[in-house]
């Protein structure tokens, strides 16, 4: 059975692409960045999982305002990277996993997410980013990757808790998924931001702060915050924080958080990146508490044998 | 905006933000679609060549044309313009995000960097037009938040406060 492992959340912010397709990842003002997602590459190649699931939002690339969906699942073979302006970032094509993906589909819309489903579809910085700064610049990447876009660019985007119990909705999904698959799921966008209007350039660290610490001990909690408390906290774009709500949806309610990382700025926007595993799944602890059981177990036997 | 807008608009509250809802997005469509036709080379290079006539070849308000005409980036917004939109006809202007930051806070571009990297606008003073600007969950517990730092016009007009900061 497939089984997801493990959750990452990132900020996708386009500079980031930028500085590593113009190769100045080693400038101080980069390398301050990038230096905080050494630690993420390692996990991840440690990992080694067999797809992600990508969550994340389009910026005016794939989507316009002729069709605005809510959620939109990838359910391509391929997803070749978006030319945003300046041509297509020299990433390579995200090759997809139909079967996965809708598997998803249906299991999800049966459960009552009415998912819209892409055939067809170019991927921006919001998906491509992420891959960069979890896997680095490779000439493939090494795993399948499942997209799913979320509208964040016209309000309403969809509210923290339908986020939530999306990725609950995907977890179920996967878990009954028969091939055996180790899966990864991605919660990308924020952290606080605003790149529009006199306000540009808001940044607000104590709410991301707290976004984070939540994010692992009270993610239910979290996920009911109101759409007005992001953007009068975190920013007009800080809203897509939201998105991170379907990866933390998609773990276990108890996670272990492996690894967190936080700084500003990079261009207009605080980064923000953790990795939080299921504890049941790959923690050690568990494990090792398991043994303890079953030692506890045989212990009591051999009381009961002995009297 | 009217006023009296029920509960559902109160981020009409937020100082400084057009936030980019059903209304301005039915409003600002031409201006959207009109962006969106950048991502075509030729089309950049039809615009560039004659700007006015080849607005005529989307539904635009006689405001509308003006603001994009003269890259009035926050009178955009403010009539449904959407930033990921807009930020493509900078983009065929040559310009980076950072020029359309400055241009929409009223700030030149090295202010607007070095607020960035001295952390950001803080949200402190900036939360809201009513006065209201203390965290939502704190707001009886810090009544009167400072106001000093950063804080935008709701209009485009806000050049002498962004200079206020570093």
């Amino acid at each position: 059975m497939a089984k997801i492992i493990a959750g990452l959340a990132s900020s996708h912010v386009p500079a980031i692409g930028a500085a590593i397709d113009n190769k100045q990842t080693e400038d101080p003002y980069w390398k301050r960045v990038f230096s905080g997602f050494e630690k993420t590459k390692e996990w991840m190649a440690k990992v080694n999982p067999d797809v992600v699931i990508g969550i994340y939002n389009d910026h005016a690339s794939a989507f316009s305002v002729e069709i605005i969906p809510t959620f939109a699942l990838g359910c391509a073979a391929e997803f070749p990277p978006a030319d945003e302006g300046w041509g297509p970032r020299p990433v390579p094509i995200v090759k997809g996993h139909p079967k996965l993906a809708s598997h998803i589909a249906t299991s999800a819309i049966l459960d009552g997410f009415d998912l819209t489903i892409v055939n067809k579809m170019e991927v921006d910085h919001g998906l491509t980013v992420p891959l960069n700064l979890a896997f680095g610049s490779p000439t493939e990447w090494p795993c399948p990757v499942i997209p799913l876009a979320v509208n964040v660019v016209q309000y309403p985007p969809p509210t923290g808790k339908r986020c939530f119990d999306l990725g609950r909705a995907i977890r179920k999904a996967v878990a009954s998924y028969p091939e055996d698959l180790r899966v990864v799921v991605f919660g990308t966008g924020g952290m606080s931001h605003q790149i529009s209007g006199p306000r540009a350039g808001l940044i607000n660290s104590k709410f991301d702060k707290s976004f984070l610490d939540r994010l692992t001990k009270d993610p239910k909690g979290l996920a009911a915050m109101p759409h007005l408390e992001y953007m009068r906290e975190a920013g007009a774009e800080g809203i897509e924080l939201v998105m991170w709500h379907v990866m933390r949806g998609a773990l276990d309610d108890h996670v272990r958080e492996v690894y967190r990382f936080y700084t500003v700025p990079a261009s207009n926007t605080a980064v923000g990146n953790i990795i939080l595993e299921n504890v049941g799944k790959t923690g050690k602890k568990p494990a090792a508490k398991k043994k303890a059981k079953t030692a506890n177990k045989t212990a009591k036997k051999g009381l009961r044998k002995a009297a | 905006m009217a006023k009296a807008k029920p509960a559902e608009n109160e981020y009409e509250d937020i100082p400084g933000t057009f936030v980019f809802n059903a209304e301005r997005s039915r409003e600002g469509y031409g201006i959207n679609m009109f962006c969106m036709s950048l991502m075509k080379d030729e089309n950049r290079k039809a615009f560039k060549a004659d700007e006015a006539g080849y607005l005529k070849k989307f539904t635009l308000t006689p405001d509308q044309t003006d603001a994009i005409l003269k890259r009035d980036y926050n009178r955009m917004l403010e009539l449904g313009g959407n930033i990921y939109f807009t930020a493509k006809l900078g983009a065929t202007d040559g310009h980076s995000f950072r020029h359309l930051a400055a241009v929409m806070t009223g700030s030149t571009q090295e202010d607007y960097a070095a607020m960035m990297l001295a952390g950001g606008r803080s949200v402190e003073g900036n939360r809201s037009k009513s006065g209201n600007d203390a965290p939502a969950k704190k707001a009886a517990a810090k009544k009167a938040a400072p106001k000093t730092s950063a804080k935008p016009g709701s209009k485009a007009k806000s050049k002498s406060s962004a200079k206020k900061r570093k």
